[in-house]
Formats: structure tokens, C-alpha cells, sequence
């Protein structure tokens, strides 16, 4: 089995535009969940989210480009260039061959479905743009990227709700390790903060009004983010030979799948993945610094996923930091895992954890070290990154501090 | 003469709970007619629906919600208030 690295990174989403500066956000904790400012917002229950701001699609991409892609693979190729660029990784020659892409979305092209449901039942037109389908495909952001860098290996789409990045990087993490590619680009996207996104996740009554608050008493719901987050998985030998710089090694990857409910999460069933991807990194409980939780605020993950890492990690689990970056940048839902990353990312590299903020009351049935509001500085050797997602399909990832 | 607001109540929770309405009494909980949460919501949505108003209701923490759901005699009262508040 190889050895894999990452090479690069990029991201996009309401924290900001770039790598660095969500780093700093996360070592600030800041927030960057604000009033939505979208169309019809005033017929939303729910009015804040995640936004990207200060977006302007015609500063990069031209009037031809903009009529094929929607925002999620505008985000998608942002966080692609971003992270293609650091790894400096040329793609035009054999190398193509041997590289592909593996991207996660839950949703795709949500604001073009919604604009043109518009179009059609809301203004009573017959007739829609030519390229709606092209548009809003899944799996459109991983063809535009395949076509923007020659990646000609294997590329296609996974859409697990909100495990899909993790889905989609543990992929390609295999992909790497097992030899079948050399590089992989891999991550994910969502963009649905649009009037009709907003409003299928208010029907479920689970959405906070107010804050995204993991693991504190008196959270009363998720926020919805938007944004992409892309990296480059190579091989170590590859990545070595031509003296490229490490962010991080990935080491381990399991899932599981919760067999039981729709939306109820289920403690074994997110346990199993947490132990899976230790086994599979060859950890001991002992070894892992730092979780970044799914910890999505609303009432039942947060205390499920407690119990599932206090359950899996034992004695361990008291010592451990385990926080949610979602209170900063929002769920991301499909893309979630991605933005995710790169907290776990920052710990090992720089040795700041990311904190949870918003955080207010304690809750016993979320007794770990939260890393409440403050970010903090620790040395941290392995991370883990959890993803459970609706209808039970949980993917965790594990990394190790380059070497 | 039209059905009073908690006969109403009592046919949506009874087709949630596939129970003929009868078996459904005021004093009921929603965990005796072994509706679950995903049924609360489809329940809070068919009342919503039924009675054309906006139901208060967080599922993260139905009991701090303001809508009273410990009956469906609870449940009545509360969607009575909630018609004379909103269409009143």
C-alpha cells in the first residue's frame, strides 16, 4: 500500500475566499454566520446562514463559463485552482492519466433548479436557458474540474447528504494508497442557500434561528453554510521525489452505515466508523489529538456523537479535543467534510485548534473538551474528522502530521 | 355544523397514528399513540396545513417549544390560541 499525502488545499466559504484566511477566522472565532440576504427572504422562517460574501462570479469567470456553471462548481473551481496551484502539481502529461477527481455534493445545482422553477411555475414561461441540465448536474463540478486540469482517470460524484465530502475524499484517499492514481483532486461543494434550499430544510423544523451552537445546552438547531473546500491527495513517493510540500498525511479512512432511520442518528453506528478509521490508520485510541465533530447544534447529533467518541475512546476521550467548526462557517451539508479538513489541517501544521464558538451552557450529555470559543494551541500528532449524515451513512477520515 | 377544533386535531393525529379516531382521546399522549418524532413533524405540518397558521415549534427541543404538545386536549388548546393570535 502506498503512502498518501496532501499537497494542497483550497477553499471558498463565509469564513473567506482563501485558505489563510479561514485559518485565521478559525483562530480568531469568528463567525461568519449572518442575516441571509437572498431573494424572497422575507417569506423564510429561518433568515440567517453561512453566506459567502463580498462574491462577484463575473471577477473570474467569463459570460460563457458563468452560463454553465452554478455556484457550487463556481466554488468548486475556486477551491480547485487554490489547491492545484500550491501543489504545484502539472497535470498536461502522463500525470493526467494517472489523476482524477472525486468531489462531494448533497445537493448540486440547487440554485438553478430553484431559478428555473421560477422561470416556469412562478412567471409562467414555456421556454428555459439551453444548458440547465449541463448546469446543475451532481456531477458537473467534477467534469468542469477534469476538463479545466486534464485530470482523465477516474472522476465522478458522491452524494451521501452530509458525509458526501468525506465519502468522496475517502475515495479518493483509496485511490491513492491502493496505487490505481497517482494524485487525486478531491472534496467538495454545496451551494443552496437560495429561497427553495432554505426552505425544504425549514420544513424539517431542526434549523436554529438564531446561532449554530454544538455541544452547548441551549442550542436549538443547525445553520446552513455554502462554500467548497479542495484538496490534492498524492502519492508520497511522487510527492517526495519532486520535494512538494506536505500539509498533512492521510492515513485512514472507514464507514459505516446506521441501517435504522432516516434522520435519527444512531451512537453504533458512528462508533463503528470512528473505530474503523482507527484500525485502518493503525491508531490506538491514545494517539488522536483532536476531533473535528460533526457537532451540527442541533439537539440529537450532538449528544449522539458524544457518546459515540466517549464510547469509543474510552479513558482517552476525556483528554482529547473535539470541536465544531460548523458554528463558525455554517453546515456546509455536502461540502461540509471538505471545509472541515482544514481545521484538522491547521492543528496539525500549526498547532492551533479551532474552537467551537457560540458555545454558552455546559450539557452532561456532551461532557468532552469542546475547545469552547477560544481557539487554542496544543500540539497535535493525529486528527480525526467525523461525518455523520442523514439516512445513516457515516465516513471518517484520519490524518497524521506530515513527516 | 362544522367539527370543533380538537375533533379536527384528533382525525389528523389519528391518520398519523393509523388509528381509527375513536382510539384517540383527549387526554392521550403522543408517545401512547406511538407517534415519533419524524410523525410529530408531519403532525405540526397537517395542523399547520388544516388550520392555516404557523405552529411555534423547534423539533431540537419540542418540550421548550411554546406549543404545547403533553395531549392532543393540550394540543387543541394551544392550536385554539394559536387561530384566535393569527386570524383573530
Amino acid at each position: 500500500m502506498r503512502r498518501v499525502v496532501i499537497t494542497g488545499a483550497g477553499t471558498i466559504n463565509a469564513l473567506g475566499h482563501t485558505v489563510s484566511e479561514t485559518f485565521e477566522a478559525f483562530r480568531e472565532g469568528r463567525c461568519g454566520i449572518g442575516e441571509l440576504n437572498i431573494r424572497d427572504v422575507e417569506r423564510l422562517s429561518i433568515r440567517i446562514g453561512g453566506q459567502v460574501l463580498d462574491y462577484d462570479p463575473e471577477a473570474h469567470f467569463n459570460r460563457q463559463q458563468i452560463a454553465l456553471y452554478d455556484r457550487f462548481t463556481q466554488f468548486t473551481l475556486l477551491a480547485a485552482r487554490q489547491a492545484i496551484e500550491q501543489s504545484g502539481l502539472n497535470f498536461d502529461g502522463t500525470l493526467g492519466y494517472d489523476s482524477g477527481v472525486v468531489l462531494g455534493t448533497a445537493a448540486g445545482g440547487t440554485t438553478t433548479w430553484d431559478e428555473n422553477y421560477r422561470a416556469v411555475y412562478e412567471e409562467g414561461k414555456n421556454r428555459v436557458h439551453p444548458f440547465v441540465v449541463p448546469k446543475l448536474m451532481n456531477s458537473a463540478a467534477a467534469s468542469h474540474v477534469s476538463m479545466e486540469w486534464n485530470l482523465r482517470g477516474p472522476a465522478f460524484t458522491v452524494s451521501t447528504a452530509c458525509a458526501s465530502s468525506n465519502h468522496a475524499m475517502g475515495q479518493a484517499f483509496q485511490m491513492v494508497r491502493s496505487g490505481m492514481c497517482k494524485a487525486m483532486v478531491t472534496g467538495g461543494s454545496e451551494a443552496m442557500l437560495c429561497f427553495g434550499g432554505i426552505k425544504a430544510w425549514e420544513g424539517l423544523r431542526v434549523m436554529s434561528r438564531d446561532a449554530c451552537r454544538p455541544f452547548s445546552a441551549n442550542r436549538n438547531g443547525m445553520v446552513q453554510g455554502e462554500g467548497a473546500g479542495v484538496f490534492v491527495f498524492e502519492d508520497y513517493d511522487h510527492a517526495r521525489a519532486r520535494g512538494a510540500e506536505m500539509l498533512a498525511e492521510v492515513i485512514g479512512f472507514a464507514m459505516s452505515s446506521d441501517a435504522s432511520d432516516i434522520v435519527m442518528p444512531s451512537q453504533q453506528g458512528a462508533e463503528r466508523a470512528i473505530t474503523g478509521a482507527l484500525r485502518d490508520a493503525r491508531l490506538n485510541p491514545e494517539d488522536v489529538g483532536y476531533i473535528n465533530a460533526h457537532g451540527t447544534g442541533t439537539a440529537a447529533n450532538d449528544k449522539t456523537e458524544s457518546a459515540a467518541v466517549a464510547h469509543a475512546f474510552g479513558h482517552h476521550a476525556d483528554r482529547l479535543m473535539m470541536s465544531s467548526t460548523k458554528s463558525m462557517h455554517g453546515h456546509l451539508i455536502g461540502g461540509t467534510g471538505a471545509v472541515e479538513l482544514l481545521a484538522c489541517i491547521m492543528a496539525l501544521k500549526d498547532g492551533v485548534i479551532a474552537p467551537t464558538i457560540g458555545y454558552e451552557e455546559h450539557d452532561p450529555e456532551c461532557a468532552l473538551d469542546v475547545v469552547p470559543n477560544v481557539a487554542r494551541e496544543a500540539k497535535v500528532d493525529v486528527c480525526l474528522s467525523n461525518a455523520f449524515a442523514f439516512g445513516g451513512l457515516n465516513a471518517v477520515i484520519a490524518l497524521r502530521r506530515a513527516a | 355544523m362544522t367539527a370543533s377544533v380538537q375533533d379536527r386535531i384528533i382525525a389528523i393525529i389519528a391518520e398519523q397514528a393509523v388509528l381509527d379516531p375513536e382510539q384517540v382521546l383527549p387526554g392521550s399522549s403522543l408517545e401512547d399513540l406511538g407517534i415519533d418524532s419524524l410523525g410529530l413533524v408531519e403532525s405540526i405540518f397537517a395542523i399547520e396545513e388544516a388550520f392555516d397558521i404557523t405552529v411555534p415549534f423547534n423539533a431540537n427541543d419540542p418540550q421548550q417549544s411554546e406549543f404545547d404538545i403533553s395531549s392532543v386536549a393540550a394540543i387543541a388548546r394551544a392550536v385554539e390560541k394559536l387561530i384566535a393570535d393569527q386570524k383573530g
